[in-house]
């Protein structure tokens, strides 16, 4: 019949063939099978899902940073850092922060807008209802600045800063408390022991980070000094014309107010891009950190799929000798047993990532406020992880199933 | 043409060194009908193993069809077996969790044959061996004397030029048994070397050349027999 010349074909098992004979070997025992798939999918789904949160807070808060404004310096009274030298003899009180220095800051080519800031609070009142109220003083550039939206009327108008005008803006809440169902554009508010006509009401953003929006009063900054009496601002915010000039415009306003202040340098000024920074660099930290604490699942699902590939290879022994004595090398075992290993983490895989998917929405269903995304390398590196110790822990039994003897694998018992 | 020459086989047991074979020298040529006799732990299953180079000789030479395969590495002794040498076995070893037509595919499968030539040769392999109503079941759905008629056709699949059985009728009742005996002497009529390994004299007697093995030497080399 046959030569030894005879050859049929590349002697090679194609992969297609590989991996359906590796399915139906997987498939073959149900139960474990589906054990070893919810060990997978548990560790991949928890990866998924802790990333997704550690990132999605990240995104949040430097997020809500990012919307006090952009490209936003903060100017505030007094230095941070000590200098060397002899301690002054007398106690260094620095100068305050005035409207008149905020203005100068407007010299700098690298500045854009201005906002003094001046607060306090006071009791507000209109007709019988009052309460004891965060009092905000700045001018009209606030609003670009700090990026506020009017829900009626309009802001601050455009004026000298120096003019106390006795208008007002007022936040949704105190709307809501002072006012309720009655009009209150137009109308005279007390603050303290003088009157502001309300012109406008700020349009609710939600709790956000630093100063609620909603209770609060807004006058003008000269107002404001009046009110409390006080010509020092408590800071001032300054916008950059472009975040490649912030570095430029912080240069710019040191050394304005040292030419204003007898040459102190005695101010402190915060750029919102080192806060940001600081934040994502910290919960990014945090994020892997979690992250890798759920990967340790995945290692144990890898210990999981070793176990029961040795104990399926110690029940397939004969099936084994047999694939050796009709002609698979060695190799192809080898190959054979990764496919399930690989058929195992993948198919774990897929289904962690489905339940991490799921938890996810589910979460974002029950805190809407709090936006849970699953970034896509949260999906990979968990799928990465599970199906590389899959892998991993399956070559050693391949290697054992690979090397068995066919003979006694084969022997009468 | 099977040639062995001085083929020694040792095992360790213990610290006692056992000779499962020594020097052997036999020549079967293409198209021979051998059996092989002997007591338990003569060295039947050893000389079969060796001669289907599932096992490695300790000493001597091993050429096959002029070729010699001693100390071939395991690819290329697993390709050898895959296209020459077919395998009958007494547990008949058919994979569980496959239909009939599966396990007979798999030698097919593992030489890298397309789907769609595989299915025509499973099927005509399965009507050679009257196994056409049965190509969807499963071994545990099939009698012994089925079962047994899947390994030949597995066996045979890949048309080798030595058939080598172990035991085959050792686990099927005597009328099945010699139905089996009946196919692979078939199949030796077409000129496929054939060497049954077997306890049962009757069935040794069948073949024209019978090797008697004790202590793993060969103690008789028997030409003639009552099949012709």
């Amino acid at each position: 019949m046959a030569g030894l010349s005879q050859t049929f074909t590349v002697g090679i098992m194609n992969s297609r063939d590989n991996l359906v004979f590796a399915f139906k070997a997987v498939i073959s025992h149900r139960v474990r099978t589906v054990l070893i798939l919810i060990g997978i999918a548990i560790g991949v789904s928890s990866v998924e899902l802790l990333i997704a949160l550690g990132d999605s807070a990240r995104r949040y808060i430097t997020g809500e940073f990012a919307a006090l404004g952009t490209n936003l310096l903060i100017v505030l009274p007094g230095r941070s850092e000590t200098t060397g030298g002899p301690p002054p003899l007398l106690g260094e009180t620095p100068r305050d922060l005035t409207i008149d220095d905020a203005l100068a800051l407007l010299r700098s080519a690298n500045v854009n807008r201005i906002a003094p800031i001046t607060v306090g609070s006071a009791p507000v009142a209109w007709r019988e209802r009052e309460r004891e109220v965060n009092i905000l003083g700045t001018t009209a550039s606030m609003k670009e600045v700090r990026h506020l939206d009017i829900a009626q009327g309009r802001f601050l108008p455009q004026a000298d800063p120096h003019q106390a005008i006795p208008v007002c803006v007022i936040g949704e809440k105190i709307r809501k408390e002072l006012f309720g169902p009655e009009q209150s554009l137009g109308e005279w508010l007390r603050i303290g022991d003088r009157r502001f006509r309300v012109i406008g009401v700020i349009k609710s953003t939600g709790v956000s980070i630093g100063v609620d929006m909603d209770d609060i009063v807004i006058i003008p900054v000269a107002s404001a000094q009046v009110l409390f009496d006080s010509p020092a601002l408590f800071r001032v915010l300054v916008e950059a014309k472009a975040s490649s000039r912030i570095d430029a415009a912080t240069e710019n306003i040191r050394s304005i107010i040292r030419d204003r202040h007898e040459g102190e340098d005695d101010v402190t000024i915060i750029t919102q891009d080192s806060i940001i920074a600081t934040f994502d660099k910290i919960l990014r930290a945090l994020t892997f950190g979690i992250g890798g604490i759920a990967a340790i699942s995945l290692a144990v699902a890898g210990i999981l799929i070793m176990n029961v590939m040795l104990v399926s290879i110690a029940q397939r022994r004969t099936e084994i000798g047999l694939l050796k004595a009709i002609g698979a090398p060695n190799r192809e075992i080898m190959k054979l047993f990764i496919s399930e290993a690989l058929l195992l983490s993948l198919s774990g895989s897929f289904f962690g990532v489905l339940l991490g998917l799921g938890a996810a929405e589910l979460m974002q269903r029950v805190y809407p406020t709090f936006p849970i995304g699953v970034p896509l390398w949260a999906v990979v590196s968990a799928c990465g992880i599970a199906i590389s110790t899959g892998v991993l822990f399956g070559v050693m039994p391949a290697n054992r199933a690979a090397r068995l003897d066919p003979v006694q694998a084969l022997a009468k018992r | 043409m099977i040639s062995l020459r001085g083929i020694g086989r040792d095992f360790l047991l213990g610290r006692q060194t056992v000779h499962a074979l020594a020097d052997i020298d036999i020549d079967i040529r293409q198209g021979e009908y051998v059996s092989i006799m002997g007591p338990s732990g003569s060295g039947k299953s050893t000389l079969l193993n060796v001669i289907a180079l599932l096992d490695r000789p300790t000493r001597g030479n091993y050429t096959l069809d002029e070729q010699d395969v001693t100390g071939l590495p395991d690819e290329k002794l697993a390709k050898i077996r895959r296209e020459h040498i077919g395998f009958v076995f007494q547990f008949f070893h058919l994979i569980p969790r496959l239909t009939a037509t599966e396990n007979v595919e798999i030698p097919l499968v593992l030489s890298g044959m397309a789907a769609a030539e595989r299915q025509d040769r499973v099927r005509s392999a399965l009507v050679t061996f009257g196994l056409e109503g049965r190509a969807d079941h499963r071994p545990d759905q099939l009698s012994g004397g089925e079962r047994q008629r899947v390994a030949i056709a597995r066996a045979t699949i890949l048309q080798p030029s030595v058939i080598l059985a172990d035991e085959p009728t050792g686990n099927l009742d005597q009328a099945t048994g010699n139905q089996v005996i009946d196919m692979l002497e078939k199949l030796n009529a077409e000129k496929v070397t054939l060497i049954i390994v077997t306890h049962d004299a009757d069935i040794g007697r069948r073949a024209k050349r019978q090797l008697r093995l004790v202590d793993g030497r060969i103690i008789a080399d028997i030409h003639g027999g009552d099949h012709e």
